[in-house]
């Protein structure tokens, strides 16, 4: 099997903090690390390998320094990785990114392509269901479990409102997965190795053969208006006293409310 | 790159390092650099005191015969032949930009009867697209995505509405690519700008620390989902009629094939999203221990326990109590925040509580924001008592 999981670089929701004067976001000093549920993609496709051999090859768009994110996937036992990286891609939404790693993938005609159901910076869950239609071929959302994998096709089990559906599919076929699947590998030994030497590819539009009007800004129907802080409630009432009165006073609104 | 900094101008006065919410500015020799963090958001713009950050106004996308599209639809998705409440709830949405925008509110439903599609009218829909093919009946990526998109490209609504489902989240953005159009997703407001009629699409960015306001200015239609609860229904009325345009399924063929559909719903969510009660926990908790703590306060309230995305994390308590934009959207009648500090990806699933009541150590903690009632405290100080004070209350 030939399988290209698709990567993000995010930085760790967990150390991001706000500047409570301005609501802005400080980011200084907050780790880069690969999308957590690309961990799971990674992880299933690494799987799929050592089964049925092949070749897993780890792709993501970014700014120069995604390479560690592509070293750290070589460490988890991907083989190959390329970086898509490209002034003209900058500014890129969700279509645009979407095409820029179809026209990628194309170039790799994998059998299965395996992305993490949404990454935890824009949480969109865009990007798979957008890269399957920009490619022609299915895909399965929110996928937790890998029933079967055959020559020319594959069942799986994908998450539901209400449970769960098993679904048949050709290959190829794109799957985006949920943490549920797997439980994502530390690097081997071995893998750090491999990860120190690799060489990461770099590739550019023109290496891709995307069009310029399809990437980037100029690719991108949506635009960022403006962004801003949610605004305060304004009837907020704060309780004071000691935590004896204070647990009082609630006590008296929860039974005004109803509530005892 | 479309904002840039002039040279000439710049003073290094470091103005702009302090709004930008993406870190993208750098002083290098002295002089504000923008670097490939940039997301465009024009913060930087008027706090420069020079004017010496621009945005170059690169030549725009020509608009797609914007004036072709009208009218609003609301993809009405349905499960087991009964529509989602998230259909109403879009309807509710969708009729208040219909009547701003002076045009009509369409639905679309796949796979149902007709007495669905009178209920989508009596929501408040004017027509509604029916398609009842039996094949449609259970929810299937190609097939939908291919019937929706050859509907928009016949009818040419300039708004689309879908819940942010597991089957819209599926299929939708499907669409969205087939029409090369723009989608933004988990809106929690849409409004509408009146002199371009664009639709102001908000959504928590940035890892849901921050909002933005999204804009698909130049293609048509602007596609938008928006969660379970977070949009208000309408009024029903029970009188009112509209018009059911049956339409046929041309080509439904699938690659992909339902085998086998299994139910298995959580208790934990059901309670979750049906509680008047909610008492949540967050980092501020410090341990899986402050939740036995918080199970107890919220069974003497008859309610449910709710997690913040930190304490899920860190494994304090299952995936299936998160709250939030990447967990469950939740409006109880009183939803008790305790040691949370109210990340935005946080609030958007729970501010549209009636009553919001904040207990945090840290007065300048985001989540009094959007408190009713706060109290700057020790969780473990503040429970506790409130638990042995509602105990003797209920032993009178």
């Amino acid at each position: 099997m030939n399988i290209v999981v698709c990567i993000k670089q995010v930085p760790d929701a967990a150390e991001v903090k706000i500047n409570p004067e301005t609501g802005t976001l400080i980011r200084e000093g907050v780790p880069s690390i690969i999308n957590p549920y690309d961990m799971h993609a990674i992880e299933a496709a690494v799987q799929i390998k050592e089964k049925t051999s092949g070749k897993v090859t780890a792709i993501t768009m970014g700014p120069p320094q995604a390479e560690t994110a592509l070293r750290d996937a070589i460490s988890l036992g991907v083989d190959e990785a390329i970086l898509l990286t490209d002034k003209a891609f900058a500014g890129s939404d969700t279509l645009a990114t979407s095409y820029t790693l179809s026209k990628t993938i194309e170039k790799l005609s994998p059998d299965i392509i395996i992305c993490g159901k949404q990454a935890i910076d824009g949480d969109t869950a865009q990007v798979g269901p957008e890269v399957a239609e920009f490619l022609n071929i299915p895909h399965v959302a929110y996928v937790r479990k890998i029933e079967d994998i055959g020559e020319k096709s594959i069942r799986v089990q994908r998450l539901m409102e209400e449970g769960y559906d098993v679904v048949e599919s050709t290959l190829p076929v794109l799957l985006t997965v949920v943490k549920e699947l797997n439980e994502p590998r530390l690097p081997s030994l071995k893998g750090k190795m491999a990860a120190k030497k690799a060489e990461i590819k770099k590739w550019t539009a023109a290496d891709i053969g995307a069009d310029e009007k399809d990437v980037g800004l100029k690719g991108s129907p949506t635009q960022v208006k403006n962004i801003f802080a949610p605004e305060p409630k304004k009837d907020r009432q704060m309780l004071e006293g000691t935590p004896e009165e204070q647990t009082d006073a609630l006590i008296k609104k929860l039974m005004e409310l109803k509530c005892l | 790159m479309p904002i840039v900094v002039d040279k000439e101008k710049c003073t290094g006065c470091e103005s702009c390092l302090e709004v930008c919410p993406y870190d993208a500015i750098d002083i290098k020799d002295d002089k504000a650099v923008i670097n490939e963090y940039c997301q465009m958001c024009m913060a930087c713009l008027p706090v420069c005191p020079e004017g010496a950050i621009k945005e170059i106004q690169e030549a725009a996308e020509e608009p797609t015969n914007l004036e072709d599209y009208e009218g609003v639809w609301v993809f009405a998705e349905q499960r087991d032949g009964t529509v989602a409440s998230v259909a109403y709830e879009l309807l509710g949405a969708g009729r208040r930009l219909a009547d701003e925008l002076k045009t009509e509110l369409s639905a679309v439903l796949f796979g149902a009867s007709e007495q669905e599609a009178n209920e989508l009218i009596r929501w408040g829909a004017d027509k509604v697209y029916l398609c009842e093919d039996p094949t449609l009946k259970h929810f299937n990526d190609e097939p939908y995505a291919g019937l929706l998109s050859s509907l928009i490209n016949t009818y040419k609504p300039e708004i689309v509405l879908a819940g942010a489902t597991p089957i819209g989240r599926s299929f939708i953005p499907r669409v969205a690519a087939k029409l090369r159009t723009g989608l933004t997703a988990d809106c929690t407001s849409l409004n509408i700008d009146s002199e371009t009629r664009n639709l102001l699409q908000v959504r928590p960015a940035f890892g849901g620390n921050i909002m933005a306001t999204i804009l698909c200015p130049n293609r048509r239609p602007q596609i938008a989902t928006v969660r379970p609860r977070v949009m208000k229904r309408n009024e029903y009325d029970s009188n009112r009629t509209g018009e059911i345009i049956n339409v046929k399924a041309e080509d439904l063929a699938s690659r992909t094939k339902i085998i086998e559909t299994v139910k298995e719903v959580s208790e934990v969510s059901v309670n979750l999203q049906e509680a008047d009660v909610i008492v949540s926990g967050g980092r501020g908790l410090g341990g899986p221990k402050g939740f036995e703590m918080l199970k107890e306060l919220a069974g003497l309230l008859e309610g449910a326990v709710g997690a913040s995305r930190a304490a899920v994390d860190e494994g304090w308590i299952p995936y299936s109590h998160q709250v939030g934009q990447t967990g469950k959207t939740v409006c109880p009648k009183i939803y008790i925040a305790c040691g949370i500090s109210g990340a935005v990806q946080h609030l958007v699933g729970m501010q549209s509580s009636d009553i919001i009541v904040a207990i945090n150590k840290n007065p300048e903690a985001p989540i009094f924001n959007v408190a009713t009632y706060g109290i700057v405290g020790d969780v473990y100080e503040v429970v506790p008592m409130l638990i042995k004070k509602i105990k003797e209350l209920k032993g009178k």
